[in-house]
């Protein structure tokens, strides 16, 4: 039978301010990233950086919890492809990333409505 | 230096199976740099999961993708079971297991057929193609859908599959077999196969774990990485090793994916096998899910993953795919430096992109 493999998922939530850090950490632990995402829940923007180490299977997501205002430091100088990711972010959540390494200036998906993911004031 | 000008490549293309655009810089007739754009064909689907409640979302999830559809329902119900807690019946488990390596058959198949079409082998796309419909034809028996399964549910799986279509299975599997035997020698053997892929779009092992690579296209380059391995569905009864290649070259894709369709006969006769007799197919969940999970699954292009946060309610906060072109991309971007303009076409095509995957 085939081995199977139970790795540790971990989910760290972290301040904004530690973000490049903790992922520059994970990099040379030799994780690379998975996904990165946002999720809009009790009016703040959660964003979840989650980065795959292929040689032990672990999953480790980073959290950073923010207020839709807030600016975040863009990944994209230490991990180059979180730039489809960071745009995707902008785009659909309207999360302010600083210094994408190229901003695709809202037309990943080439949608009209702005930040279609966050439920609009006294709509539905 | 020669004349730098910009190509633009797609959206519509004779050689691309779906809408991307890639603006190529060129120096005479060779790449230096490639940047992708997608957004042709974006739908939103993500965005249902606030509208539709869990269960229904399950049918939405098949329908990100028409090739790996029913690993995208699986993908999103096993995250969906991650948060409820609960554990599919065995007889389950091994049902998504056969569905899913029928799937990746069916998708290597596919892509095999629009590689060699690339480099204008019709008679070799024609045969992977007429191989891929016998795959077809066992799914259409099975679920009753060619390619849209809707057995999924929340908690297992609502249809079964009797001994004696589990029977046929076997049967038709020692035919695709035999035939699939053939089409591999063509394109290991073959001059012309060789003389287009090798040392063609080569991706180092640093490279393409740097940008993230996941499923053959990594595998091709030597990185050792197979999500099966996590043990979801019946996989941890089942004996396989990821395969992999060193060379990181279009041929090494091409080889990844030619032995994962016997990588895939062998683990349906194996499932087939073990597959436990027992009646229950789905296990209850009670309320609605309140937490969150991610949730791993290795589909024919590679790791996909689900991200679901629900609150207790019937809809969910967020339900998040990744899909394993959208983490190919840069590697593609990478890969088609410094070649030739003339080979960009079948390039873009060994990634196995799935742009509808893609964009959701």
């Amino acid at each position: 039978m085939a081995e199977v493999i139970h790795p540790d998922e971990i989910l760290d939530e972290i301040e904004v301010s530690d973000l490049l850090t903790k992922a520059l950490s994970l990099k040379k632990d030799n994780f690379r990233l998975s996904q990165a995402c946002a999720a809009y829940a009790n009016e703040k923007i959660e964003l979840s950086y989650s980065f795959a180490n292929d040689d032990t299977y672990q999953f480790t997501t980073l959290r950073v919890v923010i207020d839709p205002e807030t600016e975040v430091p863009s990944i994209t100088e230490i991990i180059p492809p979180a730039v489809f990711y960071e745009n995707e972010m902008k785009e659909l959540f309207g999360v302010k990333i600083k210094m994408i390494s190229t901003d695709l200036q809202n037309r990943l998906y080439r949608i009209e409505e702005e930040t279609p993911m966050i439920p609009k004031k006294g709509g539905n | 230096m020669g004349k730098r000008s910009v190509i633009p490549y797609g959206p519509q293309h004779p050689v691309l199976p779906e809408p991307i655009h890639i603006d190529l810089v060129v120096e005479d007739e060779t790449v230096i740099e490639a940047i992708p754009s997608v957004g042709f064909i974006h739908r939103g689907l993500e965005g249902l999961a606030e509208k539709r409640d869990f269960n229904q979302m399950t049918y939405i999830a098949e329908r990100v993708c028409g090739i790996c559809s029913f690993q995208h329902g699986m993908g999103y119900c096993e995250a969906v079971e991650r948060v409820f807690g609960v554990e599919v019946p065995n007889r389950a488990k091994y049902l998504r297991t056969i569905w899913a390596e029928l799937g990746r058959m069916h998708s290597h198949l596919l892509w095999l057929g629009l590689l060699a079409d690339g480099f204008g082998y019709e008679n070799l796309f024609y045969q992977c193609w007429r191989v891929r419909e016998k795959v077809l034809d066992l799914q259409e028996m099975t679920s009753g859908g060619r390619l849209i399964f809707s057995v999924n549910c929340v908690g297992g799986v609502l249809k079964d599959i009797p001994q004696e279509k589990l029977d046929i299975i076997l049967k038709t599997l020692d035919e695709v077999e035999e035939e699939c035997k053939i089409i591999k020698d063509t394109f290991f053997q073959d001059y012309t196969v060789q003389s287009r892929l090798q040392g063609v779009g080569i991706l180092t092992k640093e490279q393409a774990h740097d940008l993230g690579c996941a499923g053959p296209f990594a595998r091709a380059s030597g990185i050792r990485t197979d999500m099966r391995k996590l043990g979801y569905a019946a996989y941890p009864d089942l004996d396989f090793e990821p395969i992999i290649s060193t060379a990181g070259d279009s041929f090494a894709r091409c080889y990844i994916r030619t032995m994962e369709v016997f990588q895939s006969i062998d683990l349906l006769r194996q499932a087939i096998a073990k597959i436990p007799n027992e009646t229950d197919l789905v296990t209850p969940v009670k309320g609605n899910p309140n937490g969150e999970a991610f949730m791993r699954v290795e589909q024919p292009r590679g790791e996909a993953v689900y991200y679901v946060k629900a609150n207790g309610s019937p809809n969910l906060d967020r339900f998040r795919v990744r899909t394993p072109t959208f983490a190919n991309l840069p590697g593609l971007c990478e890969m088609l430096k410094n070649t030739k303009l003339a080979d960009v076409g079948l390039l873009v095509i060994t990634i196995d992109p799935c742009v509808s995957c893609t964009e959701r």
